[in-house]
Formats: structure tokens, C-alpha cells, sequence
């Protein structure tokens, strides 16, 4: 039993392989269907209200104090939401060019899905790391790579919608993510820096870094670097206050406004796909991973550790997915000047000069 | 209107990083989220209607159980889109309210045009029509949304009357007719 | 009766501001013609002057002249005038030259201001459910010249609230503000004086003299002058308030005297007939009879649709049909003196195309001297006038009927007659076929094999003459009852004309050369009548005919 579930863990043959895609798209899909009830309800609280709290099936209302909860606290909802996704008529409008409208949604989502399989989420009690594909020496870049192709399910749904305010939010989405991807790339420069020190063999795996962050995070080490990666990865994923390609108020919908049914669904799903990559690099570069607290890597041992760093890995992907929607109802919406000049004219000379400084740190310090 | 020039103070560094405004915007935010909710579930719960609200207009009863409506059609001619259709009507010589003399013999309020607006209510010289707490109206058919006159009486109930004024009216009448003058 | 020469022109001073005015006129009448009504309750232009109200209370005065010399004195340059001391009733004032009159002085005001109060008194207030409410004197002048609130604390008069006045007539007598318009009016021109005050004081009362009731055809006239809501139409009471109805100028059709009424109709329902005035025919009188006529529109017996041999048919089958019966063999028309001048023209086309022989029954009965005439049909004179007849009404159609039963006329055309009161017998009607136009369900409509239905008065526009050849116009008031065609179109169809080019064909004719029935000033245009003045019309006296013609 125990050697089963090491093998779906790590066991390189491939139904195993196959076994493991199945189960972490079914988890980031999950992640991604209670972000949107997080999302509700988050936004309910915000705003003094309640919240999804309706839907129920008889089938759970029926149970004693659990069906109460589970409907009163809306978790229901992500399955109805999904159900009227999947069971909507979907049009196909009369002008769009469609075969790119449908490829669309899919170009979207794909990358979302990709870079999980670089995601380390913990590491067992043998050593091995939690991955897909552990121990990629390339990670980071690897991630970087693919999930900048989100752009291209964006732009493609802008430009086959054949309509004029998805196409502004589409030229908005791409300069958007074209000139934060440039801040983002130098921010994290000085976290490899930092971890490059001799006797690692590959700084640029994510365990590695994760690795390097046994005592002081990286946060405390690279505030600057850890800003400007942050903000970045707010503006990468198209989330408040940087949504200019969806801008409801001056772009109706944005790209996705041809859209509807289960293809919107996609786009939804890759958004929130998106946002949890996005926490979970921030989380595995700047907050350590799956340690638990700072010079604090692990509880007690084996199974135990292995549970905690989960545990410490899945809340703190929880709170950044919190924190996404928080910043969503305190920031408002900048300007698309204002995020331009913002990436150009500050962020990226930011992350220029803390490169430069870092630097010239470690090159003092020998 | 005199302008007063003010001059703006440059901003301090950490103004100009935003972040400490973007702090306290969190802070807000949090401060709200904690608080409990406002929102009323309404159809389980509803909320508590002053009574001076301007709802579905309805007839009233004075005290005695008399209809106040004495179909002077002023609220029919006020309606600005035409919601209201009365059928005037006379009372019998005989019936205890004969000193009024007119009373509706239909009255319809077709809540499809209706626009809550309390013009009928303001005209009305009788008091008869209010505008009450009643503020849902449902109907399955157009007709179904047509108050008429007993639907009428029957969302209104009775109001109090300060004035009594034709009940005055009848005991002097019937003092008068004793030879008092 | 009217004299050449205008009347001469007298210049009067109101607030300062020169008028010329007719001589002789009465104040009230000239003050009214320039703009500056004054208010009035008793004083009505057809009655004789009482004065009791005392509402139109102007100041007065005339230019002093010197006892010695009787020169005009003058005070910087104008005339001196002397004011009369107290305020003086402008209805029971002529004008005259010089005449100066204060109509905005706070004696006046005051003056209105205490009249007001003083008929407030004891007027129960009850405009809520008073019919007069809209079209209330009393009511208009309290919001103008009232002074807004009531110093009065004590308790009302009451008085009785539904006394039965005559068949017609209600009377409220606590409204009753004693001007006496409706005594002077029974007296005067209905000459049965059967309204009267009885008691004293606040105790002062209208009512029947004992054992009579206003019962005579005239008693809804006291219902419209009555400047309050005392005296109400029982037909009208409570039906329908006064500001919803619209106003639509029509003729009384009951007969030839046709008294000029006002229709008021919501909706397409008519509620009530009151007359117009016109000085020249009814002043502003009409008879009771004529009020009740719009209860037509509504009857039982009313034709909604065409019928061809009894079933059903739609108006251009039943015209189709007409067509048909009417060329069938010799025809004989019998028109109507209650067809517009317009269907009598178009008939007549139809009577001069075909060579047919016209017939136009007579409908005689008792005249009572002032608006209902012997003549029961409103425009007998548009028969002549139009050369639909050349003779007199027929009292008979003994004639017809011969000419039927000898075969010489093998179709009929029957406009607005119901001829089997006349003489053509039912078993008679079988003998020809037979188009009927007309209103109502009647024998003649049952045994004809052609129905088209028509439109009363009220659902059309189109002209009458009256017994004075006096030509004027009627409009339509509501609709007609769904699909049915106005007789003029049906005629004209059947003629084979334009029914919106008749007056072309109508004003070529000699006594209404230049005239266009659309466009007629709305007290009418006097004919020229005297090519008919050998006939003998059956008209006697009546309000505005002196001599029978």
C-alpha cells in the first residue's frame, strides 16, 4: 500500500505518470472552482454581504448539520457554477473566425496547466519532492516560458472575436504582460543570485531555492525583489488592479466578451489556473516553500513532516488566493497609461537597479 | 463665486510609492470584512417598512367600516399613467351611509402601470387611497395585476379618522332637523 | 328683428384703459367681450337682470359736468371724474359714454372677497362627490377672488340634499346659493313658473310651488345655468366628472329646429348633450327630449354589422350586393330628412344617374314653440336644397306602394326610413328587392334583402339645414361601432363618387355656392330659402321664429 502510493508519487513509469497529470489537473481544477467561491464570498464579507449560501442538493441538505454548513457556506456552489458552465447552449457567433475562437480558450488554459507539472508542492519523507516532474533543473524558466503563453489565448480571443472591445482588451492584455514579464525576470535574478552559492548543482531548480530558504526567507532577504515580483504577478495574471484586458467598464467584457458558456468557463478556469501558479512561484521563491516559519523548516519528522509542509505549502497558497481578491476590492483600477508607466518608467528601473546592487553586494563580499 | 487657489503639497516619498495608501486601503477592506453583514435574506426575512411608505396604493375603511371613497375621481385624473379607473356609482337612499351619497362602484388600479408615485394619495380629499406598506405584488396573468375594488379594500383595512367630517355632518344635520338652528 | 345700421360705438374707461363698446350694452356682457370678466353668479345674458348675488360689484364713475354750464371740467388737462361713493352692481349697469370702471380697487376686492365669504357660509363644501365640480362657478370664483380660508366656526345650515325636483331634475338645496337663474328661467322662457323660495334667512329655500314638479321639456336647462351644484341631471348625477368628458359641437336631430348642442363624450362614450349657444337658434336653450338622443348609440336594436338575405356579410359584400340589387330594374329611392346634406347629395346623384323616383316621408308632430318644431326631422330643408325633392314631404307613400304593386319598380333603396310604418307593408316589401341603410333594427330592415349598417349623428360629421334654411355643421363625437362604414361613404360607393369630394359637387349648387361643410363658422351660415317659399312647411312659431314660414 505504502510502496503504491510512493509510486504514484514518484514512480517515473507511465501509467503512474499518466495516473499523477490526472490527479494534479484534478486538483488545480478544484483549487480553481473554490477560488471562485473564495472569490464570492470574500468579496461578499467585503462588501457586507453574505455570499453564495443557497444551493444545496437534496441529497446533502438531507444530512444533519453537515448539508446546513456545506450549503450555508456555499460550497456547493462551484459544481452548480461548473454544471451551468458545461450544460449552457453554446453559440458560436456568426462573425467571429472560428476555428481561432475556439482554439482560444484552450491556448489559454494549456499553459495554465503545463507549468503545473514543473510545481514542487513538498517534499517526502525519503527525500524526494512532490512534482510531476521533480527535480527539473530548469524550472523556473521553464515556468516563466510556458506560462507567458497565456497571452496567446488573450490575443488570439481578442482578434478572432472580431469585435472592437475585445480587441483593445487584447492589445491591451498582450503590451500588458510583455512589460511586466521584463521587471519580473530581473526581480527573481537576485534570489538565484543568492542561492547560486557554491556546492548547489542547479540554482535554478525551484527545490534548490526552496532549499536555500531553510533559514531566512527569501522576502527578508530580497523585500525589493519580492515587491516587484509580487506586483507583477498581479499584473501577469490579469488580476485587479491590472484587469486592462477584461476592464469591464470601459471594454464591456473585455477579450472574452464574444464568449460564453463552457469557453468562458475556460477562460475563468485559466484565470484562477494563472493566480495559483503565480502564488505558488511567489510562495516557492520568496516564503520558503513548504517550510512551516522562518528558520523553522520542518515538524517532527517523516510522515508528519511531509504533512506539515503540505499543510504550510496549501495555506499559504490560500491566503495569497485571499489576498488576490483583497486587493481586488481596496485598489481601483489604474489607468492603461498609468500601468504602463508603471512598468516601464518604475518597476523595471526598480528591479534594474536592486539587480545592480545585489551585484555589487556579493561582489564585495567576495 | 470667489475661487480660493490652494496649493497642493508635494507628496512625501512614501506618498509616492503608493504603498503606505495601499496599506491602509487593505486595512479598510479587512476592517470592513469583519464586520458582520447588512444583507437582509429577504424572502425569509423582510424588512421592517416605516409607515410611511409609499407601497401598493390601497382603499381604507374609516372606524366605522364606511368606505372613504366617495369616487371623486380626482386620483384618476392625477395618475400620470393612467393606473386608475373608477366607476362611479350612487348609495341607495336607504343604505346607513346615504348621507355620502356617492360611492365607487369599481375601482381598478392596474399595478402594470402604476408607478408608485402617491399622487392619488396626495389628492385624494377623502383619505381614502393610501399607499401602504405592502410593497410585492405578484400576478401569473395581466388581469391578475389589476387591483379591483374588493382587492382594494381588502389590501387596505381601516385607517383612523381624525375628521369624521361626515358624521358631523349627519348629527348636525340631525340636530338641525330637531328644530335646533 | 335685426336692423341694418352697426350699433354705435360708446367709449368706456376700465382701469384706465379705453374701450369702445356698443351702446346700450350691459356691463357685465362688454366687460366679458373685452377681456375682463367680472365675476358673476345671478346675472346670465338670456334672463332678465335680479342683482341679487351682488359678486360683480364695480366701482363706477362718469366725468363731473358743471351744474351752470354743463361743461365737462377738466383737472390737469382731463376730465374730472366723479366716483360714486359706494361699489354698484355691473349687470344692472348700461354703458355710456364716459363710463369709468374700477375693476381692481381694494373696494372691489374687498367687495368679492366678503361676497364670496358670505356664500360659503353655509355651502356644504362637498365638491368631492358635486358634479358641478369643474365646471363650478362658485368653485372658480372662491379660488380667485375667495379669500382662502374660512372664519367660520359655526355649525352649517343643513337643508335637504336629494329633494326630487321633477322627473329630471335633482335639487340639493344645501349648494343652492339663491341667485335665482332657474326661477327667472321657468318664468321667462319655459313661461311654466314652477320653482320658487320659500322662507327666510339662512331658512331661504328653492322648491316646487305644492302639487307641481318641474316637469316640462325645458327642465334641464336650470340643471346648466344653475351656477353651482344645486340643481343636478338625474341621467347625469354621478355618472362621469365634468373634466374627463371632451366637447364636441353637434345639432339636435329630434327636429327641424335644430338647436345647437355640445356633446360630451370619454372614451367613446357619450355622457351627456347640453346646448351651445347660438343666438340665432336656440340662445342657449335646448329641450330635454333631445338630451336623452345619444342613449341611440347604445340601443338594443343597434345594426353592428351588413346582411345579405339575413346572413352576415362584410361591408364589401353587402356593397357588392347593393350593386346588384340596385340594377336589378326600375328603382325608387326613399330618402330621408335625417340624412346629412352631404347622403342627400349623394342620393340625389343616385336618384338623377338612375331617373328613379324620390321619396321624402314627413315626420309631423306637435311643436311646442321654442326648440322642438312640428318637422321631426333635423334637415327636411337639405332635401331641397341638395334637389333630393322638389316638393313637399310626403305625408305617404301610397304612391310607392301602387307603383310596386304594378311592376314599375322592381328595386328600393331605403335610407334611414323605416317605410313599413308608412304604409309599404311587409308582404309588399317582398314584391321588390330592397337596400336598406339605416341605424336600427327595424320591420323594414328584417324584410330587406340588403342591410348596411349607418352611424348615428354622434359617430359622423356632416351638415343640417334647418327650418330657418340655416346650414350648420356636426362633428363626430365617438366612434362608431367597428367596421361600420359612414352612410355618406356607403352612398357614395353605391353612386360611384368620392365621398370626400361632395362639398365639390355641393357648393356648385345655387343656395350653397362657395360654402364647404368642413369649414363652417360654428354658429352656421343662413341660406337663401326663398326659392322654396311656395311650399307649406308644417313649422308654427318657435324661439327664434317669429311667423310660421
Amino acid at each position: 500500500m505504502e510502496s503504491f502510493l510512493l509510486d504514484l508519487l514518484a514512480s517515473p513509469s507511465w501509467p503512474f505518470a499518466a495516473s499523477r497529470g490526472v490527479i494534479v489537473i484534478g486538483v488545480l481544477m478544484t483549487i480553481a472552482g473554490y477560488s471562485v467561491l473564495l472569490e464570492r464570498k470574500a468579496s461578499a464579507w467585503i462588501q457586507g454581504r453574505i455570499g453564495p449560501n443557497r444551493t444545496s442538493h437534496p441529497l446533502i441538505a438531507w444530512i444533519p448539520l453537515l448539508g446546513t454548513f456545506l450549503m450555508k457556506g456555499g460550497f456547493i456552489q462551484p459544481a452548480a457554477d461548473g454544471l451551468k458552465f458545461l450544460f449552457k447552449e453554446d453559440p458560436l457567433p456568426g462573425h467571429v473566425r472560428k476555428g481561432y475562437y475556439v482554439l482560444a480558450p484552450i491556448v489559454a488554459l494549456a499553459p495554465a496547466l503545463a507549468t503545473v507539472v514543473m510545481l514542487p508542492f513538498g517534499r517526502l519523507p525519503d527525500g524526494n519532492v512532490i512534482a510531476l516532474c521533480p527535480g527539473a533543473d530548469v524550472g523556473v524558466l521553464f515556468m516563466f516560458a510556458i506560462s507567458s503563453l497565456g497571452v496567446y489565448g488573450i490575443a488570439l480571443a481578442g482578434w478572432s472575436a472580431n469585435s472592437k472591445y475585445p480587441f483593445l482588451g487584447a492589445v491591451r492584455g498582450s503590451a500588458q504582460l510583455i512589460s511586466y514579464e521584463l521587471a519580473m525576470g530581473l526581480s527573481v535574478l537576485t534570489v538565484f543570485l543568492a542561492t547560486a552559492a557554491p556546492g548547489v548543482d542547479s540554482p535554478l531548480s525551484l527545490v534548490a531555492i526552496v532549499d536555500s530558504q531553510k533559514g531566512a526567507w527569501n522576502v527578508l532577504g530580497h523585500p525589493l525583489a519580492a515587491l516587484i515580483f509580487l506586483i507583477c504577478v498581479f499584473a501577469e495574471t490579469n488580476r485587479h488592479p491590472f484587469d486592462m484586458p477584461e476592464s469591464e467598464t470601459d471594454l464591456v467584457g473585455g477579450f472574452h466578451t464574444e464568449y460564453g458558456s463552457f469557453k468562458f468557463g475556460l477562460f475563468f478556469v485559466a484565470e484562477y489556473g494563472h493566480m495559483v501558479i503565480g502564488s505558488s512561484l511567489f510562495i516557492l521563491m520568496f516564503l520558503g516553500g513548504w517550510h512551516v516559519l522562518p528558520w523553522l523548516p520542518t515538524v517532527g519528522t517523516g510522515v508528519v513532516a511531509t504533512l506539515a509542509g503540505l499543510a504550510a505549502f496549501f495555506l499559504k497558497l490560500a491566503f495569497f488566493l485571499f489576498f488576490f481578491v483583497w486587493v481586488r476590492w481596496t485598489v481601483p483600477r489604474f489607468r492603461y497609461d498609468q500601468v504602463m508607466r508603471i512598468g516601464w518608467r518604475v518597476l523595471l528601473p526598480a528591479a534594474i537597479v536592486n539587480l545592480l546592487a545585489y551585484f555589487a553586494w556579493y561582489a564585495y563580499k567576495g | 463665486m470667489a475661487v480660493k487657489v490652494v496649493e497642493r503639497r508635494p507628496l512625501t516619498l512614501a506618498e509616492r510609492t503608493y504603498l503606505p495608501q495601499i496599506l491602509a486601503g487593505l486595512r479598510v477592506t479587512w476592517e470592513n470584512m469583519v464586520r458582520p453583514p447588512v444583507t437582509l435574506q429577504y424572502p425569509d426575512e423582510r424588512p421592517a417598512i416605516p409607515q410611511n411608505y409609499r407601497g401598493v396604493p390601497t382603499l381604507v375603511r374609516d372606524p366605522e367600516g364606511r368606505e372613504k371613497c366617495v369616487s371623486c375621481q380626482l386620483c384618476e385624473f392625477v395618475c400620470p399613467p393612467k393606473a386608475i379607473r373608477i366607476t362611479p356609482g350612487e348609495i341607495p337612499a336607504d343604505a346607513p351611509t346615504a348621507h355620502v351619497e356617492k360611492a365607487p362602484k369599481e375601482f381598478e388600479i392596474n399595478m402594470l402601470r402604476c408607478i408608485y408615485c402617491g399622487l392619488c394619495q396626495e389628492v385624494c380629499p377623502e383619505e381614502a387611497i393610501w399607499l401602504q406598506t405592502q410593497y410585492s405584488m405578484t400576478g401569473l396573468s395581466r388581469e391578475a395585476m389589476v387591483n379591483d375594488k374588493a382587492r382594494l379594500y381588502e389590501l387596505g383595512g381601516t385607517l383612523p379618522d381624525a375628521h369624521r367630517k361626515w358624521d358631523v355632518k349627519k348629527t348636525e344635520a340631525e340636530r338641525q332637523a330637531g328644530g335646533a338652528h | 328683428m335685426v336692423t341694418d345700421n352697426k350699433p354705435s360705438l360708446v367709449a368706456i374707461n376700465v382701469d384706465g384703459v379705453e374701450h369702445l363698446v356698443p351702446a346700450g350694452a350691459n356691463l357685465v356682457d362688454v366687460l366679458g367681450r373685452i377681456g375682463r370678466e367680472v365675476p358673476h353668479y345671478c346675472y346670465h345674458p338670456k334672463l332678465p337682470v335680479a342683482g341679487n348675488c351682488r359678486m360683480c360689484l364695480v366701482e363706477l364713475g362718469s366725468p363731473m359736468r358743471d351744474r351752470a354750464t354743463n361743461e365737462v371740467i377738466l383737472e390737469n388737462g382731463k376730465p374730472k371724474i366723479g366716483w360714486q361713493p359706494k361699489p354698484a352692481i355691473a349687470c344692472a349697469t348700461t354703458v355710456s359714454p364716459g363710463l369709468h370702471v374700477k375693476l381692481d380697487s381694494p373696494v372691489v376686492k374687498s367687495c368679492r372677497e366678503g361676497v364670496t365669504e358670505m356664500l360659503l357660509v353655509n355651502h356644504p363644501l362637498d365638491c368631492p362627490i358635486c358634479d358641478q365640480a369643474g365646471e363650478c362657478k362658485l368653485q372658480e370664483y372662491s379660488a380667485e377672488y375667495g379669500r382662502g380660508a374660512s372664519r367660520y366656526d359655526h355649525e352649517k345650515n343643513a337643508k335637504p340634499k336629494r329633494s326630487r325636483l321633477g322627473p329630471r331634475v335633482t335639487l340639493d338645496d344645501e349648494r343652492c346659493i339663491l341667485c335665482s337663474r332657474c326661477v327667472r328661467f321657468t318664468s321667462e322662457v319655459a313661461k311654466d313658473p314652477v320653482l320658487g323660495f320659500v322662507n327666510r334667512g339662512s331658512f331661504n329655500t328653492l322648491t316646487c310651488f305644492p302639487g307641481r314638479e318641474l316637469d316640462h321639456n325645458y327642465s334641464l336647462n336650470t340643471v346648466d345655468i344653475c351656477p353651482v351644484g344645486a340643481l343636478t341631471s338625474t341621467d347625469f348625477r354621478f355618472k362621469m366628472r365634468v373634466w374627463f368628458l371632451k366637447q364636441t359641437p353637434s345639432v339636435d336631430t329630434e327636429s327641424s329646429a335644430g338647436a345647437n348642442t355640445i356633446v360630451w363624450s370619454r372614451e367613446g362614450v357619450i355622457h351627456r348633450i347640453t346646448p351651445r349657444r347660438n343666438d340665432a337658434v336656440n340662445d342657449t336653450w335646448m329641450a330635454d327630449s333631445g338630451r336623452e338622443l345619444y342613449k341611440q348609440v347604445t340601443a338594443e336594436n343597434r345594426l353592428r354589422h351588413a346582411t345579405v338575405r339575413g346572413a352576415r356579410a362584410t361591408a364589401e359584400e353587402a356593397l357588392a350586393a347593393a350593386s346588384e340589387v340596385l340594377a336589378a330594374g326600375p328603382l325608387a329611392v326613399v330618402g330621408s330628412g335625417r340624412l346629412s346634406v352631404e347622403e342627400q347629395g349623394l342620393l340625389a346623384r343616385i336618384v338623377s344617374a338612375r331617373g328613379a323616383a324620390a321619396y321624402v316621408p314627413a315626420h309631423v308632430g306637435k311643436g311646442d314653440g321654442l326648440l322642438v318644431s312640428e318637422d321631426r326631422t333635423p334637415n327636411f330643408r337639405g332635401a331641397l336644397v341638395t334637389g333630393l325633392t322638389a316638393r313637399e314631404a310626403d305625408a305617404d307613400l301610397r304612391a310607392l306602394a301602387a307603383d310596386i304593386e304594378s311592376g314599375k319598380v322592381r328595386a328600393l333603396l331605403i335610407c334611414r326610413e323605416d317605410v313599413t310604418a308608412l304604409g309599404l307593408s311587409a308582404t309588399l316589401l317582398a314584391k321588390v328587392r330592397t337596400v336598406v341603410i339605416g341605424t336600427h333594427a327595424d320591420a323594414t330592415t328584417a324584410a330587406a334583402e340588403v342591410v348596411i349598417p349607418g352611424l348615428t349623428v354622434f359617430e359622423k360629421h356632416g351638415t343640417f339645414i334647418n327650418c330657418q334654411f340655416r346650414l350648420q355643421a356636426f362633428a363626430q363625437a365617438v366612434p362608431g361601432p367597428a367596421g361600420v362604414m359612414p352612410d355618406a361613404l356607403t352612398l357614395a360607393r353605391l353612386a360611384g363618387a368620392d365621398a370626400g369630394l361632395v362639398w365639390q359637387d355641393l357648393s356648385a349648387l345655387p343656395q350653397l355656392t362657395g360654402l364647404d361643410g368642413a369649414k363652417l363658422p360654428a354658429e352656421g351660415v343662413q341660406l337663401d330659402g326663398s326659392a322654396w317659399s311656395r311650399l307649406r312647411f308644417p313649422e308654427g312659431r318657435l324661439l327664434k321664429v317669429a311667423t310660421p314660414a
